[in-house]
């Protein structure tokens, strides 16, 4: 009985021990920010908002902010949509090419960052699509639907069939059937797809920063900040990156899971 | 589940719904064309460019489109090309073996020992640092593992160290499980909780040991899963330049700096893509084997 005690504290204290190495990165960097130390360690120095102020009243993270706010919200958009007719397609439809449209889909996150960035840039030189906003607004798009497919197709298969041909037989059209069945339905879903390509847009730095040019986003300029030397403005900026995209990543969950949740009470 | 190609002109009532199959098919290709025209101009066209631009030729720094092998043969003939090819594959596969073991109590405790609800808000808790910037993490780890860092400062105390760890194959190898190990845990989680419990306890109910179930019961159960994890470790480790450049100095370079080595300083796009196909090659080749090992049917 001892032992498995023993056993029971081992693994439970090791539990803890990985979700401390997978958060410290996170929560330092917030402390970090606020540390009057150029070079921060143990102890701490003395509390400052001084980071703060110099990335406020710097005009290239202004500018780079309002680049990254752009490109997430128009990349959320187009990915979440084309993610929902992907996943409309794949739920409704059967069809000979079906793999290898899903696979069209599916595997851009299985390509590396790098090798994405390269293709892109070469490409987009060549059709005359370099350096501008839309580039990165088309290459995380490609990036992130898969992500938007793959939530949307979840909820989709928790629907009950007959609920559209019900709709159907009452006379709605297809279209009809689309926009008052299906759509509510995967209201949640498309909640969760929107705030997920969004934050990862947000955060991607690879392909950016290859095809940016002077349209810079955030985490291009915190790559090029990185790349100099050590300064704390990036604990500062940081934080203000984590506190965005964890806020949508939770808002994400939350909206998917409580409303699963709703509807298991509401049939049990 | 699916309604596959159930359409609206069989209604079940007598109700006619009269739909012309024009519209029908109007409909159906509004929401399956868009993807394919997309990913064939955003997705596949760049990866052929890419494949093809590997056999162009730069001249007065300028690229021009042709066929040759001069940069297939540079690039092959070269020693830190191949210096770099067996670093970044030893790297990523330590990385994998590392990540897998220390993945594991973690997965087996959320799939065995606790409720469903507390595992939930575990993978709740996971999922969130993957979609976090890494490249600020990696920034924190920097500071964090540095001679003078928070780690060493705090291992003074006790009277030891200081440790080099920023510019080792260490630095690399935390920064890959900074990336990978959230969702490595997932992925082992899943597929530890959904095997069938009753075969391990039929296992421990014929005297089976703990750790000897594990080994002949609950691996190889939780076989796919657990290979699924392992590729993805591996691909993202391979294709990652943050981690072995900022926390592992760089020398030599792995893969994808030596990429952006050539891409930013040389302007040699062609000789970048020489470097990117071979990794791409690389990666299927690993991706297929452990496919075609996950679903290998067991012999005997």
């Amino acid at each position: 009985m001892k032992r498995k005690r023993l056993l029971r504290g081992f693994l439970f204290g090791y539990l803890a021990l990985v979700l401390i190495f997978i958060f410290a990165p996170i929560v330092f960097s917030i402390i970090f920010s606020f540390n009057s130390d150029r070079f921060p360690t143990i102890p701490l120095g003395s509390f400052t908002l001084k980071w703060y102020e110099t990335i406020w009243q710097d005009p290239d993270v202004w500018e780079a902010a309002r680049n990254s706010l752009i490109v997430s919200l128009s990349v959320a958009s187009v990915a979440t949509f084309l993610g929902f007719a992907t996943a409309y397609t794949d739920y409704r439809y059967r069809f000979k090419l079906k793999p290898l449209y899903l696979a069209l889909i599916l595997l851009p996150p299985t390509i590396p960052l790098i090798i994405m960035a390269l293709a892109m840039l070469a490409w987009f030189a060549k059709i005359g699509l370099a350096g501008q906003v839309i580039s990165i607004i088309i290459a995380h798009t490609v990036l992130t639907a898969p992500f938007a497919m793959a939530i949307i197709r979840l909820r989709l298969s928790q629907m009950d069939a007959s609920l559209e041909a019900a709709a159907w037989n009452l006379g709605a059209d297809q279209w009809r059937a689309l926009r008052r069945v299906i759509i509510p339905f995967c209201r949640p879903a498309i909640i969760s797809s929107f705030c997920l390509t969004a934050a990862v847009s947000f955060d991607e730095f690879a392909i950016a920063w290859f095809i940016s040019g002077l349209n810079k986003t955030i985490p291009v300029v915190i790559l090029e900040i990185v790349t100099g030397n050590i300064d704390p403005q990036v604990n500062a900026i940081g934080s203000f990156v984590f506190l965005t995209s964890i806020t949508l990543v939770v808002i994400a969950q939350v909206v998917f899971m409580t409303r699963n949740k709703k509807e298991k009470a509401h049939h049990g | 589940m699916s309604v596959s190609d159930q359409s609206p002109q069989m209604p079940s009532t007598g109700r006619a719904t009269i739909t012309p199959d024009r519209r029908s098919r109007l409909f159906k290709h509004a929401l399956r064309l868009p993807i394919v025209v997309w990913q064939g101009l955003f997705f596949v066209a760049p990866l052929f460019f890419l494949v093809a631009m590997s056999f162009f030729i730069v001249r007065n720094y300028r690229m021009t489109e042709a066929f040759e092998m001069k940069n297939w043969l540079k690039m092959m003939s070269r020693d830190y090309f191949w210096d770099s090819y067996g670093l970044t594959i030893g790297l990523a596969t330590l990385a994998t073996l590392v990540v897998m073991t220390v993945a594991f109590p973690a997965a087996y405790t959320l799939a065995f020992r606790v409720s469903e609800n507390t595992r939930r808000w575990a993978v709740f808790l996971l999922i969130i640092p993957f979609f976090t910037s890494y490249l600020v993490r990696i920034f924190s780890w920097y500071v964090i593992l540095a001679e003078s860092g928070v780690i060493n400062a705090m291992l003074g105390y006790i009277g030891l160290g200081p440790f080099i760890m920023l510019n080792t194959k260490f630095g690399t190898i935390v920064g890959y499980m900074t990336l990978t190990l959230p969702l490595v845990i997932i992925l082992q989680t899943f597929a530890l909780a959904n095997i069938d419990r009753t075969l391990v306890e039929a296992a421990h109910n014929l005297g089976c040991r703990p750790w000897r179930t594990i080994v002949r019961v609950v691996l190889p159960l939780a076989k796919t899963g657990f290979i699924i994890a392992a590729v993805f470790c591996f691909i993202l480790s391979f294709g990652d330049f943050v981690s072995p450049y900022y926390l592992g100095g760089s020398k030599p370079p792995t893969l994808p700096i030596l990429i952006i080595d050539t891409v930013k300083s040389g302007q040699q796009w062609p000789r970048a893509a020489v470097v990117a196909v071979v990794m791409m090659v690389t990666l299927f080749i690993v991706a297929f084997g452990g496919i075609a090992a996950a679903y290998r049917r067991r012999l005997s």
